[in-house]
């Protein structure tokens, strides 16, 4: 449908980064130290120019995305990509020590981690460079390496994170689990193919319209077991029921700053893929009985009724389990888990409905367009958290220097370290969705949508793991700001990398400073999220004469 | 702006305590808070409190759009329910200034801007036109108020701080799905628009079926019952009232607990009019419970301090029922309630305050005699019991009165929705009981405390340190033995403000009416344009 030339329009983004991570590959090579330090300097050029060309991506004006489920979807994903990576950086950034390599020389012990040069860099843009271009897909095959080329350069960051055994024991759990993941969602997409005879997304929705013209039911047989099995697969990279059991283990394996960044970049590509997947049976399309009025944005009962356990499970377990654990680490991974759940109660609700009489979609009735504000206000708030576990360190009785992990090693933390400790304390209460920081209103649409589409359980069910979540986020927030150190424990103190103190400071500072653009951020999400209309013919099926065009929405 | 004023004096003042030395931290609270006082008392002055139904509903108003796709505005504005809560939470703020001066000793920097913050948000909750602001306003009481107590509660702080929170934030999520709803049916009838303007909420809620009103009722409910509480979920209050520190302590008797019942008056009833009239005579039914039951908890207590906790469960039965009698007598003595609760239990749990800082014990087992150790503190605990006992001439009376007499009425009335009101004389006859109740445990405390052969702790001797390991123990009691000069000018407010709701309330009741006969009012008036609210705003 759009030939390769102009396709390469839409991924400007994608080839910045590529070129960055040239660069930072060659610039890691180098002998000279000051030439090594500006590893960390292309790379945010990198993100930079990637995030402005990102905002320049084909819209849905552009002919290159004329037969994209999403055309409007670019700006939006890869700019705040790029922007979220870009506030990522500073956090991984301290991974490569310069001053440390001098201590090695001296004799410390060596930390694999801390005196990395390039590469490092370079799995980092790669990954991102996958999120964007799942963000990009059109196709199926494109997706499935998308998605890869998100995690593979993952499993690495994982495993090489740290000098702890640990680390390459979580390494080589997520890589495991990670191709077991990858291996059911390729089966679903085979399966996918085999039902419709199509890789294209576009072409894809198409099958699946001429079936509806048909009077059949297109997610029935292969289509809905590949369809199945792709969802359950891409819930490995969201961390979603039942595919979430690696994240506290890998979480706390990983060094803190890498786990910071599986929560979110993995999530994107793992949202983004699902949209682009879900897309093509659409919301509100209504098989089965033709006569059938057309109520709602709603997916078909098939995959309504599986993605809805798996929301709901996601939420409960996450936040339930969340409860038992006393490593905030750990903790943090439950909570992404938990998070996971409430941006599926997005997917469930789709591009939402019209109200009767009128053409537009209210904002507040999209889900997508929550699903991807919230992604977008998880990334900035999770992030805080991360990045001021990441900030400390302490030395253990061996003299050994080792992450901070525990609750009580941030006990009055706001008293010892204020900056770090506050970013704790506000990035904390968001993520809980305490008003008036800005995980409430990321919940606050995915409530209105969600009700909007007579998804009334859901929002009970994730009303109570709101409150189920209070419990633990305010265990971390009271640790930090109420409690006393206890005055035998080893004192944490700073971590020598400065910009984790600096990314926790500023995720924390956009918890609050977000706010009053909340509306702005809101209609971009809400645009990004349109359907195509190109795709939209076989919406809904009517009794006495074919449907002409209708929008899907 | 008369509004946003009130609301930023407290938060200016609580950045100037984070950016000065702990040492300076209460009198900074001490000055801010005055100045919030003035500043509210000024407001007072300027408000129409005699508005009648042609007059605005709200002065003061300001609207600014603030998420314009949601529809989600920060619009303020108030009636004299409102602003008659404002001027108590106002007047509360300096009161616990003073309170905690001697008690709070540690991270008070954390302590007094935490308060002081605390006072923005229950400010913003009475002057919210807009849903999410006033949401938004009544969850952010909880992390001040968690702070309080979990920082400086006494032995079992940290439960009763996490219950506190865990119980009020999940009733509130499942009222903020309610009042979601209710605003998705507002858009439904709006072609699309999306707004969480009160107004317009109501006049949609109003048009919603018998059976959706009571499902949103119980969300409602879920939230606001908690908070006020009613009967079977009020076990969290006792909890979190002897734990929190005085100051704490008083603000939650004489503020938070009434933004649950400003919920249920601003909301619940003018919403719902159709389910609230069905189900008004179970919500009372429980009201009435609560009154008898945790009347005869507090019977059995020797914790004093947990008395006065179970006694606010009790009184606030008696606002829940008069505002289920659905008439203007139940209603107006409902609100009246809201303020005069505020102030006499508030002033309770500070005279309770101002002796635990002295003897570190509130068990009528170890104390007791203390009119002739503390003749002046004796007095004003004497005052305040009899005016929560609804002695005639104190504040207590009138409320309590007027809402039995509301519910006694009620089905002889006109109610909400032009039927005739869904109590009777029954329920008022079972209250009446409850006021007996009341009466014998608060003067049987008092008689214990007061009264009686003087009783001390063994070891206690004032000026000498007490090391047993309690949170409090730092706080070496220099005191004198009775009442200082700024307890008393604590105290002093409250008793005046007792007496004088008590004596003449005409004026206060009087105001009331307006805001009360809107309710009834099938529809109501179109919202103001922003330029018609302020020739109210102009007047000097």
């Amino acid at each position: 449908m759009t030939d390769m030339a102009s396709l390469l329009d839409a991924l400007r983004p994608e080839m910045a980064l590529f070129g960055a991570t040239c660069v930072v590959m060659l610039l890691g090579l180098s002998r000279a130290e000051f030439v090594r330090k500006s590893c960390a300097l292309v790379t945010a050029a990198g993100l930079l120019a990637a995030a402005w060309l990102g905002l320049r991506s084909p819209d849905a004006a552009s002919s290159v995305t004329a037969f994209a489920l999403f055309p409007s979807l670019l700006p939006f994903a890869k700019t705040t990509i790029a922007l979220v990576a870009l506030l990522l950086l500073p956090v991984l950034a301290g991974t490569v020590d310069r001053a440390y390599e001098r201590a090695v020389d001296k004799g410390e012990k060596f930390d694999p981690i801390r005196a990395t040069r390039g590469e490092f860099y370079a799995f980092f843009l790669f990954s991102v460079t996958g999120v964007m271009l799942c963000a990009t897909a059109n196709d199926l095959i494109w997706l499935f390496l998308a998605l890869e080329l998100v995690s593979l350069p993952t499993y690495v960051m994982v495993a090489m994170s740290s000098p702890r055994l640990r680390a390459q024991e979580a390494g080589v759990k997520y890589f495991f689990l990670g191709a077991f993941g990858a291996a059911i969602f390729l089966y679903g997409f085979a399966l996918l193919y085999g039902a419709t005879g199509a890789t294209g997304l576009g072409e894809i929705r198409e099958a699946f319209g001429a079936a509806v013209s048909r009077g059949e039911n297109p997610m029935s047989g292969v289509a809905l077991a590949g369809m199945v099995m792709a969802i359950i697969g891409v819930s490995f990279k969201i961390a979603a029921v039942p595919m979430h059991f690696y994240a506290p283990d890998v979480y706390q394996g990983a060094a803190t700053p890498v786990s910071a960044y599986l929560a979110f970049a993995p999530k994107a590509a793992g949202f983004l893929a699902l949209m682009s997947l879900l897309g093509t049976v659409g919301w509100g399309t209504y098989f089965g009985d033709p006569g059938a009025v057309f109520v709602g944005g709603s997916l078909p009962a098939e995959l309504r009724v599986p993605v809805w356990v798996i929301a709901a499970m996601t939420m409960t377990v996450g936040n339930v389990l969340a409860l038992l654990q006393s490593n905030v680490k750990r903790m943090l991974a439950y909570s992404s888990i938990a998070h996971s759940g409430y941006m599926l109660v997005g997917l469930i609700v789709g591009p939402g409905a019209p109200t009767p009489g009128a053409r537009n979609v209210p904002l507040a009735s999209d889900g997508l367009g929550a699903m991807l504000f919230y992604l977008l206000c998880y990334g900035v708030m999770n992030l805080g958290a991360f990045a001021a576990i990441a900030a400390l360190q302490k030395r253990t009785a061996s003299g050994q220097t080792v992450e901070v992990e525990t609750l009580d090693d941030i006990r009055g933390l706001c008293w010892s370290r204020p900056l770090i400790g506050w970013s704790l304390v506000l990035s904390a209460m968001s993520l809980l969705g305490l008003p008036p920081l800005l995980g409430f209103f990321g919940k606050l649409w995915l409530f209105t949508s969600a009700i909007s589409a007579g998804e009334i359980l859901l929002v009970v069910v994730m009303g109570m793991n709101s409150a189920i979540a209070a419990f633990y986020y305010l265990r971390i927030a009271a640790a930090a700001l109420l409690d006393q150190r206890d005055q035998l424990a080893y004192a944490p103190t700073l971590h020598p990398a400065r910009g984790r103190r600096l990314a926790a400071a500023l995720s924390a500072l956009g918890v609050v400073a977000l706010v009053p653009f909340v509306g702005p951020l809101q209609q971009w999400a809400h645009k990004a999220s349109r359907p195509n209309e190109v795709h939209a013919m076989p919406i809904r099926v009517e009794q006495p004469k074919a449907a002409p065009a209708q929008a899907p929405h | 702006m008369t509004l946003l004023i009130l609301l930023a004096i407290p938060l200016a003042g609580a950045l100037f305590i984070a950016m000065s030395p702990a040492r300076q931290a209460k009198w900074i609270a001490l000055g801010w808070t005055l100045i919030a006082l003035v500043a509210a008392g000024v407001a007072a002055q300027q408000f129409h409190w005699n508005a009648g139904l042609a007059d605005a509903p709200y002065q003061f108003e300001k609207s600014w759009t603030w998420i314009k796709p949601l529809g989600v505005t920060l619009s303020v504005g108030v009636d004299s329910v409102a602003m008659l809560l404002i001027l108590l939470t106002a007047l509360l703020g300096p009161v616990c200034v003073l309170g905690s001066w001697t008690a709070i000793t540690e991270r008070a920097k954390l302590y007094y801007a935490s308060l002081l913050v605390l006072q923005t948000a229950m400010t913003g909750v009475f002057c919210s036109r807009d849903i999410i602001l006033f949401y938004l306003c009544f969850e952010f009481t909880l992390a001040p108020m968690y702070i309080l107590i979990r920082q400086w509660g006494s032995s079992n702080r940290l439960a009763a701080a996490t219950k506190f929170f865990l119980y009020t934030f999940t009733g509130s999520m499942l009222t903020l799905a309610g009042l979601v709803y209710v605003a998705w049916r507002a858009a439904g009838f709006n072609a699309g628009e999306w707004s969480f303007a009160i107004d317009d909420l109501q006049r949609a809620a109003r048009m919603m079926s018998g059976t959706e009103q009571a499902w949103v009722l119980l969300a409602m409910l879920a939230g606001f019952a908690v908070k006020v509480p009613l009967f079977p979920v009020h076990t969290w209050l006792p909890l979190a009232h002897t734990e929190a520190p005085t100051a704490g302590s008083v603000i939650l008797a004489g503020v938070l607990l009434k933004l649950g019942a400003y919920g249920m008056f601003r909301f619940t009833v003018p919403f719902l009019p159709e389910a609230v009239g069905t189900y008004a005579p179970a919500i009372a039914v429980l009201a009435l419970i609560g009154v008898i039951y945790t009347g005869l908890i507090c019977w059995a207590q020797r914790d004093v301090k947990k008395l006065v906790a179970y006694s606010s469960v009790s009184h606030l039965g008696f606002c829940v029922l008069g505002m289920m009698a659905l008439n203007t007598t139940g209603l107006s003595g409902s609100v009246l309630y809201m303020v005069n609760h505020g102030l006499s239990t508030g002033a309770m749990f500070l005279c309770i305050g101002f002796m635990y800082e002295r003897y570190h014990t509130r068990s009528l087992d170890e104390i007791g005699g203390l009119a002739s150790r503390m003749p002046v503190w004796s007095m004003f605990m004497m005052f305040f019991v009899f005016a929560s006992v609804g002695l005639p001439g104190l504040n207590g009376f009138v409320s309590e009165f007027m809402c039995m007499l509301g519910a006694f009425q009620s089905g002889a009335t006109w109610g909400l929705g032009g039927t005739l009101g869904p109590l009777g004389p029954w329920y008022a006859a079972v209250a009446a009981t409850g006021m007996v109740v009341s009466a014998i445990y608060l003067l049987y405390m008092a008689g214990k405390l007061v009264f009686g052969p003087l009783r001390e702790p063994h070891d206690h001797g004032h000026g000498q340190r007490h090391s047993n390991g309690h949170a409090h123990a730092h706080a070496e009691s220099t005191l004198p033995a009775d009442l200082t000069a700024r307890e008393i000018t604590a105290l002093l407010p409250l008793a005046v403000a007792c007496l004088a709701l008590g004596v003449y309330p005409t004026p206060v009741i009087r105001s009331l009416d307006t805001p009360i006969m809107r309710i009834f009012v099938d529809a109501p008036p179109p919202t103001l344009a922003p330029a018609a609210a302020v020739p109210q705003e102009a007047a000097p």
